[in-house]
């Protein structure tokens, strides 16, 4: 059956992935700390991974996960045998067709690199889309989404449109924050999109104060229905960094709306996550601070979608943070001008084998949500809503340069304006370096 | 352009001779014979090689240094370390997590217990989180332990200015944060050879040294570099060009730039001295002076805005001492005060026309 192909792999991807730490695993199994921190009210209604009933729970991969003060509930109601399904049709055609527009999206970019249309460090998502698909296609239009440098998919899945996205990676006008901010800044007001950031961890403190806004409406001002969560991703190396612990105690202590997504692909440039952490299992840096966290396959969208709708839902009951550690990978560098060379290709091929998108596809159509043939119809439409992106985006023109000069400061010109009454900026020597400002 | 100029620029400096010392440092000079002059067949190196010879040969003699940072590793995201942990191993070249800060500190705990630790911040736009342990840790630690402890084994090494492509977070120059803080040096070559040099200079220094590597330079300036174990004087700085109108003081990859400006400026009748500070701080205020003195008029120019950029301690300094040689106001040709952008780097960055123009329009003043 297709839901148990999909989950029972789990199993030998944790098995192979913490390689290092099947002793460790096998303890945990045993003996999975049950304390429950004081003030902590962190719960999962139900553990995430074991969704097809019949595995065994006594194996290592399995009990390895959830937070320390779960309480283990029953078992979900979707079984293997497929009558109750994880999705409706539409859902699985939503999602399918968002994962085909992230993974069509990514190819272009990189055509487009190398003929030369767009410049600069462009880091691509190829393989993690059911990461991206999973969470953001459960938030509403006001939620929040704060990414990494690796946000062209983010931003796809969030709803903004494919041909702002193109238009901002060749810099031009068009673009969604009209050509200033590039492949790894993209970010939008409408969307609700607070960036794209090149810097690893400067995104988290930044959606958790994104996340306090919204309590904070909600609770003092007291704005009827303000629900808002805002959903952090980044990576594992980022896990490892201060920022990252500063706000998974902040978020915590003030019972903040905010998920932190860790997509863990188990590679930071050319670092093994297994060799630059101390603990790899992320997910247990949840319980030190008190809040859940949760480990799931993160090439299997549905699994994802699951911890998502849990995790959301306690965010905007207001239950607080959760950490979702979703263990992916990256089928291509980290950026286009990574060559590449460390990585194993049998790991790279293991986890090619398991292709979100592929498995997205088997379990739709054995499910018999829908035929081969819509699925190819959403495939076609997705190529030309992308090369429509590329056309438009070369279609539109460069930005002007007085653009260079424009928001630096709140005043639209930035600067001010000068003695004589103009804007300081357009004193012709002003950028040739010898104007005094 | 950039590259023909950097590589002309390269093969000139191996044959000219700088012409100021400073009686201490002479004696220093004639020990590593002159680095400049080498008649004998050296292999040719960019910029990236010639900072892994350094690192290699720094590693060998002493036995106690340590080259960490992220990806340092399998060669680093620029090539500057490979090769080191084949030859010396795991234990003294090794990745850390991402942690600036937790880099730099962990660099000054190694240093004050008597080590040589290099470490490396794979963009200098990725300073900032150390600096507070930069700061307010390395620069004052021999002060404040009334000079029982110090951190002068530690050199921090990184990649810096613009690259064409590099947008906000890849190109910043924070040369000028750093030129503030009284207790590190800040140290930026010019070229392979002048690197290599410096770099075994700052590695050997008791002093914990900022050590800002010229991206762009990295494979395009190719030059021959002396193969031997050498080093080159700190807070020196170096007449690279002799003229007798205009002095030009800048460092790094806007020398490049600048000596590009100079020749043009040489075809309209105007003789320019060009100077590379090398040694930002403490710099070099006596060559500067003495050049200001025979010429009379002073442009500086710097990849980094010229806000606050250290342009501006030049000019104060040298009105200070020269006030009444000055024949026009000091010219300072730097970057924009923006956030450094994307698509408009060419029109943000000090360009060779810029720079001519503030030459003629000093001279002319």
């Amino acid at each position: 059956m297709s839901a148990a192909s999909l989950s029972s792999a789990i199993n030998a991807i944790r098995s192979s992935s913490f390689a290092h730490d099947r002793s460790a695993l096998a303890s945990n199994a045993s003996h999975p700390s049950s304390s429950a921190f004081l003030g902590s009210t962190a719960r999962l209604r139900f553990n995430p991974i074991s969704s097809s009933a019949g595995r065994p729970r006594s194996s290592a991969a399995v009990a390895a996960v959830a937070a320390s003060n779960v309480v283990k509930e029953k078992q979900p109601k979707s079984s293997v045998s497929g009558s109750n399904l994880l999705i409706t049709k539409e859902e699985g055609l939503e999602l399918y067709e968002d994962m085909v527009l992230g993974r069509a999206f990514e190819d272009m970019c990189a055509q487009m690199y190398y003929r030369g249309k767009m410049f600069g460090f462009v880091h691509l998502y190829n393989g993690q889309e059911a990461v991206s698909t999973g969470f953001i296609k459960l938030l509403k239009q006001e939620d929040s989404v704060v990414s990494t440098y690796r946000d062209h998919v983010h931003a796809l899945s969030k709803g903004v449109p494919a041909r702002q996205v193109m238009s901002e990676l060749f810099g031009k006008e068009t673009g969604c924050c009209r050509g200033q901010g590039g492949s790894m800044h993209m970010f939008s007001k409408e969307h609700n999109l607070i960036g794209g950031f090149a810097f690893i961890g400067e995104g988290i403190p930044i959606a958790t104060g994104a996340a306090f806004t919204s309590k904070y409406k909600r609770e003092v001002l007291k704005e009827e229905g303000c629900d808002h969560v805002t959903v952090a991703f980044f990576g594992d190396g980022t896990c490892n960094n201060g920022q990252f612990f500063e706000c998974l105690n902040m978020a915590q202590l003030w019972k903040l709306p905010i998920i932190f997504v860790v997509e863990n692909n188990l590679w930071a440039i050319g670092m093994s996550h297994l060799r630059a952490t101390s603990d790899p299992q992320i997910w247990k840096k949840g319980p030190a601070f008190g809040m859940p966290g949760v480990h799931v396959d993160g090439m299997d969208v549905l699994k994802v979608r699951e911890v998502a709708k849990e995790a959301v839902g306690r965010a905007r009951r207001g239950e607080g943070p959760t950490l979702v550690e979703c263990e992916t990978y990256r089928f291509r560098g980290h950026s286009l001008a990574d060559p590449d060379e460390l990585r194993e290709p049998a790991e790279k091929a293991k986890y090619a084998a398991r292709d979100p998108i592929a498995a997205l596809k088997k379990y739709i159509i054995e499910s018999k949500l829908a035929s081969e043939a819509e699925l190819k119809a959403i495939d076609k439409k997705i190529d030309e809503v992308v090369e429509d992106a590329v056309e438009f985006a070369d279609a539109s023109p460069q930005p002007p340069r007085s653009q260079l000069l424009e928001n630096v400061f709140a005043d639209p010109k930035g600067f001010g304006i000068g003695p004589d009454g103009r804007y300081r900026c357009e004193d012709p020597n002003f950028t040739a370096g010898t104007a005094k400002v | 352009m950039a590259t023909s100029a950097a590589q002309r620029f390269g093969r000139r400096l191996a044959s000219s001779v700088p012409r100021r010392r400073f009686s201490s440092s002479a004696a220093a000079a004639a020990a590593t014979g002159g680095s400049a002059v080498q008649r004998t067949q050296n292999p040719s190196l960019n910029l990236c090689s010639a900072i892994n010879q350094a690192l290699h040969i720094a590693l060998d003699t002493d036995p106690r240094s340590y080259v960490f940072g992220e990806d340092v590793s399998f060669g680093g995201v620029f090539r500057c370390t490979v090769g080191l942990a084949d030859r010396f191993g795991k234990g003294r070249v090794f990745n850390t997590p991402l942690c600036e800060q937790g880099i730099v500190g962990f660099g000054i705990g190694l240093a004050a217990m008597g080590n040589r630790a290099v470490a490396e911040i794979q963009f200098a736009d990725y300073i900032f989180p150390a600096f507070d342990q930069i700061v307010n840790e390395a620069a004052k630690f021999r002060y404040r332990s009334g000079n029982q402890f110090n951190c002068g084994g530690l050199t921090i090494r990184a990649p810096y200015g613009a690259v064409g492509h590099g947008g906000h977070y890849h190109s910043q120059s924070p040369e000028a944060f750093f030129c503030h803080v009284p207790g590190i040096k800040v140290v930026i070559p010019r070229s392979p050879s002048q690197a290599k040099g410096l770099l075994l200079s700052c590695i050997r220094d008791p002093n914990p040294i900022v050590f800002f590597e010229p991206k762009w330079l990295y494979r395009l300036a190719v030059e021959e570099v002396p193969e031997h174990d050498y080093t080159l004087p700190l807070s020196e700085a170096e007449v690279i060009r002799e003229g007798t109108d205009i002095t030009l003081v800048g460092w790094g990859a806007q020398l490049s730039v600048m000596e590009e400006a100079c020749l043009d400026a040489e075809n309209d009748g105007i003789s320019c001295e060009l100077i590379d500070l090398k040694t930002l701080l403490p710099w070099d205020k006596e060559t500067v002076e003495a050049s200001v003195r025979k010429t009379g008029r002073l442009l500086i120019s710097h990849e980094a805005p010229v806000t606050g950029g250290f342009g501006a301690e030049i000019s104060a300094s040298i009105v200070e001492r020269c006030f009444l040689r000055l024949q026009a106001p000091v010219a300072r040709i730097c970057g924009l005060d923006t956030p450094f952008p994307l698509v408009f780097e060419p029109f943000y960055l000090p360009t060779k026309n810029k720079i001519l123009d503030a030459i003629k329009s000093t001279v002319n003043y």
